[in-house]
């Protein structure tokens, strides 16, 4: 018998209910409003009391009214059907719900039912398998939608049958498993897991190896992200947070991108469901939103759900991975879901951390940044014993309060994250966007050998050398900008100036990017190496200037060029013309 | 409000505090309206039988038998056609000598917009002020505050802009305004002729500080009722929304609620982000606009009630007082409109984007070289040119007091690039400065 409750006391959305059985922590439950029935959480039990939070509004509620317990944690479905959905924070499908406005306890089925999906087998009788081996395949949209075990299976199992190819619906059932002790047990296209539990149906997990390519050159070229690996952008409002988000969202090399917009802007989110269908995936020529999940629980839908809906983003994430596809996750911004955690635990009347907020805040970020990573699957490739693989790739934002990098979500962050791109109020201020700081910014994967090694096969032998000579140069730049500005223009030698402009170009031509301009906003590997190649060759040319009054007007010409560069198509007769003038344009002041 | 028959009337008050009062009672809803001597109250906890409400305009004398009665509603508002021209109390209570407004009732605070039914916002707003229209493109279905110092004129700015805006409706809910504020938006109002769309719900200085927090619901459900059912483009006006911070942080006080920063609740981020997320562009043509007031204590951003702010409204205007041309400008720099991407170069004309960027970041160069010359440092050719067109910008183009249409605006600034530089230093894009340098 499930265990039923009754309402004892409301504190905005923290419910109290005392339950007449036993209720588990992070057990959900349902509280029965008449005619409307509002989703809960167990976060803390004292006695007989659970205090449950509500994934509502408790407007009108009432003390004695009744709750049902439903012995399991907050589970999302899984199953075909996933991929081009618009969810909230709990997996509802949000246009699915009738009228303009959220109706309080409007809970709508994540998966489509009646769907019919073309079903083909990979596994047969006899095949011996566990959680996460692939049974066959449907084909979501474009992508390969593999059909596997269900996670929640333990220990081996081996195949008994497998349905022959043909159209199936979600809840058919698809083949049948037999466990060690000889159980025959039914296997559905459809199966559910609860969120805040990793999904740990694989086999290894390496450190990541390779590159996750966005198209970003200040991010690509400097500090690049590895494919699994996890980074997060801190920044004060107005520096660019969501405008870099979404242009990674649109050029990052991966096979599905997974938005979580976390307790920010609807109309944010309203750009990305307006413009995904209409545009234009740059590598596979399909509409954007194909390749597109977003779960959006805007900063006016209920708090509680805030915090469910990174969960619910990440375990759809290792759901998609465990089919060996390369996932990105995006979270904007996992300030506001620290902020949900916050209000909860205040109104239980915890005794606050740092800032009011939660003691462990630092454990439960790094738990959720380390769900991520390259993982090799159960599911070994046909006719091979190569295991196949997947990797999920986290890229979050963070909303430092006042712009303090200090505040305890981004140094909690910080800890979790293997890059760290921060964003610069001055360079906001200044437009040189995208606005990530060059010098503060960091990538620790370029310390890793096996991206090194990976980065020179890739691109090009000396790419690395390269790119950490780019971060001296910057720095040296900013150090001759700061003399400069002490001792005034005439009282520094003319080779502060050279330094502090050639540092000006790469900042220009390399680090600066028109989000918004067609051509410019998305930079392939080739067309960044040949652009840093053609930088550094100005930065080592030995020019000659009489008064530092020359320099200046100079540096501005050639930047303009390689401006007009980044703005015309690559390797095009434009493109091509803007290099000769660039060349021309060196041999003038060259040093004999 | 009237009591009606068969309400049952608790007179035993177990506790109270400045803001809050406690008694034993069952059956009730939470955010539930009661009265407390004839004051308006709402519920804020029920443990077990024990109630806790919030008394809006305070304890003061409040004894310990006060007549309590619970109405079994939250609080709500009558709306109809008849609102507008009127002028409100924090309750809805007229307060400019006419009758009761009778219409639908429905509750203030209700449901947020599914975001998958929100269209894109898409129409400009046109305000004739350049430091707006050109860097700072107004969008409906916008939320945008002014932050500014308490000595700046924002609410001229405001009412300035409202009434350029060509909204049909235009709904102020002012917090902690001073009387003389009142009249003064009042006057202007009036002098316009353009009463017949506005909406006022006013608290002043005069007014308990706890009653604000009533302010901004009572105009946004007065918004969705014009914006959604009757389909009309309304702007909505928020100030002081430091004010109403404050008042927040008085109750969460009173309710030993632990401060986060700056003394401020732990949940003031979602706190305001249910209010400016009611700026909405509806399916069906209506929209609500918010512009409001964000007053800071010296230019402090990272305060807890600006910092919040900006991370939820779409940009933000600043004024500030430049001294080079004495008038009030809005800053460059540090305003933004986040939605204007949406309309410039689509809506106005193609060079807009190249246009506003180059100025500024010109305008950054001579903000660099009047740094050099505090300093002492001799200014070079190019240091000279910006600071000569810096002054022109501000004049031409950042006052307050500017009122052309956005194509002027654009060749204002090509004639003042003209003037100063070469087209290679502006670096805007070459087809772009072909077809619009200014022929000497």
């Amino acid at each position: 018998m499930a265990t039923k409750g009754k309402v004892v006391g409301i504190i905005a959305n923290l419910v109290i209910v005392e339950a007449d059985g036993p209720v588990s922590q992070n057990e959900i439950c349902f509280i029965k409003m008449p005619g409307v029935d509002l989703m809960a959480e167990v976060i803390k039990i004292i006695g007989k009391k659970a205090y449950t939070q509500v994934f509502e509004s408790t407007r009108g509620l009432k003390v004695g009214t009744n709750v049902e317990f439903m012995s399991h944690m907050l589970e999302v479905t899984l199953g075909p059907g996933i991929l081009s959905r618009n969810y909230d924070g709990l997996q509802n499908d949000l246009d699915k719900m009738d009228g303009v406005f959220l109706k309080r306890g409007d809970y709508t089925a994540p998966l489509n039912e009646d769907a019919e999906w073309e079903f083909t087998p990979m596994a047969q009788a006899g095949d011996k398998v566990e959680a996460g081996s692939w049974l066959g395949e449907v084909l979501e949209g474009w992508m390969p939608h593999k059909i596997m075990v269900p996670f929640k299976f333990e220990g081996n199992y081996t195949v008994k049958s497998v349905v022959a190819k043909g159209t199936y619906k979600t809840k058919d059932v698809i083949g049948v498993v037999t466990d060690e002790k000889g159980n025959d047990i039914e296997v559905t296209m459809m199966q559910k897991w609860p969120v805040k539990v990793p999904i740990k149906a694989y086999r290894d997990k390496p450190r990541p190896f390779k590159i996750m390519e966005t198209g970003v050159r200040t991010m690509d070229t400097l500090n690049p992200l590895a494919e699994g690996g996890t980074g997060f952008v801190p920044g004060p409002f107005g520096a660019g947070k969501t405008v870099l988000q979404h242009a990674v969202s649109q050029q990052a090399d991966a096979d599905m991108i997974i938005v979580t917009a976390c307790g920010e802007r609807a109309n944010e989110v309203v750009e990305i469901f307006t413009e995904f269908p209409e545009l234009d995936d740059p590598r596979t020529g399909r509409k954007l939103m194909e390749r597109t999940t977003i779960i959006c629980n805007t900063s006016n839908m209920p708090v509680a759900a805030r915090e469910a809906s990174v969960y619910t983003g990440m375990t759809i994430a290792e759901y998609y991975r465990a089919m060996g596809l390369k996932i990105l996750l995006l979270a904007d911004s996992t300030s506001r879901w620290a902020q949900a955690l916050r209000e909860m635990s205040n109104r239980m009347e915890e005794l606050p951390g740092p800032d009011a907020f939660p003691m462990d805040l630092p454990a439960i970020i790094s738990n959720f940044y380390a769900r991520a990573g390259f993982v090799y699957l159960n599911q070994l490739k046909k006719d091979s014993k190569e295991p196949e693989s997947g990797s999920i790739t986290f890229l979050g934002t963070v909303s430092p309060a006042g712009g303090n990098l200090k505040e305890p979500v981004t140094e909690s962050t910080k800890k979790a994250a293997r890059c760290f791109y921060a964003l610069n109020q001055d360079r906001a201020d200044s437009k040189r966007y995208p606005a990530i700081d060059p010098i503060d910014s960091y990538s620790k994967y370029l310390e890793y050998p096996e991206i090194q090694e990976y980065l020179k096969k890739t691109i090009s032998e000396d790419w690395v050398d390269n790119v950490t000579k780019v971060k001296d140069y910057l720095l040296r730049g900013k150090e001759a900008s700061e003399q400069i500005n002490i001792l005034g223009d005439d009282g520094v030698p003319i080779d502060y100036h050279l330094r502090y402009w050639k540092a000006e170009v790469i900042d220009f031509v390399i680090l600066q990017q028109d989000a918004f301009d067609d051509i410019d906003k998305s930079t392939s590997f080739a067309r960044q190496k040949f652009m840093l190649d053609q930088v550094l060759a100005v930065y080592n040319t030995e020019f000659k200037f009489d008064s530092f009054e020359e320099v200046n007007p100079y540096f501005k010409g050639i930047i303009n060029t390689f401006k007009q560069m980044n703005y015309a198509e690559y390797e095009s007769d434009k493109f091509k013309e803007y290099l000769k003038e660039i060349e021309t344009k060196i041999n003038e002041r060259k040093a004999v | 409000m009237e009591t009606t028959a068969f309400q049952k009337i608790y007179t035993k008050i177990t506790q109270i505090t400045k803001a809050t009062c406690s008694l034993k009672a069952s059956g009730i809803g939470y955010e539930e309206i009661a009265t407390v001597n004839g004051r308006l109250a709402q519920v804020v906890k029920i443990q077990g039988d024990d109630v806790t409400l919030q008394i809006f305009s305070g304890t003061e004398g409040i004894p310990t038998n006060a007549e309590v009665v619970f109405m079994g509603k939250a609080p709500s508002l009558k709306v109809g056609e008849e609102l507008a021209g009127r002028f409100f109390n924090a309750y809805g209570e007229p307060i400019d000598g006419g009758p009761a407004v009778e219409g639908k009732e429905v509750e203030i605070g209700g449901p947020s917009v599914n975001p998958v039914r929100r269209k894109q916002p898409s129409d400009l707003i046109p305000t004739g002020i350049a430091g707006i229209d050109l860097n700072n493109t107004l969008v409906t279905g916008q939320k945008i505050p002014f932050f500014a110092d308490p000595d700046q004129p924002f609410n001229q700015v405001m009412a300035e802009v409202a009434l350029r805006a060509k909204a049909d409706k235009i709904i102020l809910g002012g917090m902690g305004l001073s009387n003389d504020d009142y009249l003064f938006f009042k006057n202007i109002f009036d002098n316009a002729g353009a009463l017949d769309r506005i909406i006022s719900f006013i608290n002043t200085t005069e007014d308990p500080p706890v009653e604000r927090l009533l302010v901004p619901d009572m105009a946004l459900t007065t918004a969705e009722y014009f914006a959604h059912e009757k389909n009309e483009k309304v702007l909505v006006l928020l100030t002081d929304m430091t004010l109403y911070a404050d008042a927040l942080s008085i109750v969460s006080n009173r309710m030993d609620q632990i401060p986060s920063k700056d003394s401020m609740p732990g949940s003031l981020y979602s706190d305001l982000a249910k209010l400016y997320e009611k700026a909405v562009q509806f399916p069906d043509g209506g929209s609500i606009t918010i512009i409001a007031v964000t007053t800071l204590s010296g230019g402090d951003i990272t305060h807890a009630i600006p910092d919040n702010t900006g991370y939820i409204t779409e940009g933000q205007l600043f004024l500030r007082r430049d001294t080079d041309i004495s008038k009030v400008i809005i800053d460059p720099f540090r305003s933004l409109s986040r939605l204007k991407q949406l309309v410039i170069g689509k809506q106005t004309r193609e060079d807009h984007p190249q246009v506003m960027n180059a100025a500024i970041r010109i305008f950054a160069d001579a903000a660099n070289a009047k740094t050099k010359l505090e300093n002492g440092f001799d200014l070079n050719d190019y240091d000279e040119r910006t600071l000569k067109f810096a002054k022109g910008y501000s004049n031409d183009l950042l006052a307050i007091d500017v009122n052309v249409d956005i194509d002027t605006m654009l060749d204002t600034g090509w004639r003042l690039f003209g003037e100063y530089f070469e087209k290679a230093e502006v670096g805007i894009k070459d087809e772009l400065v072909e077809k619009y340098w200014p022929k000497k």
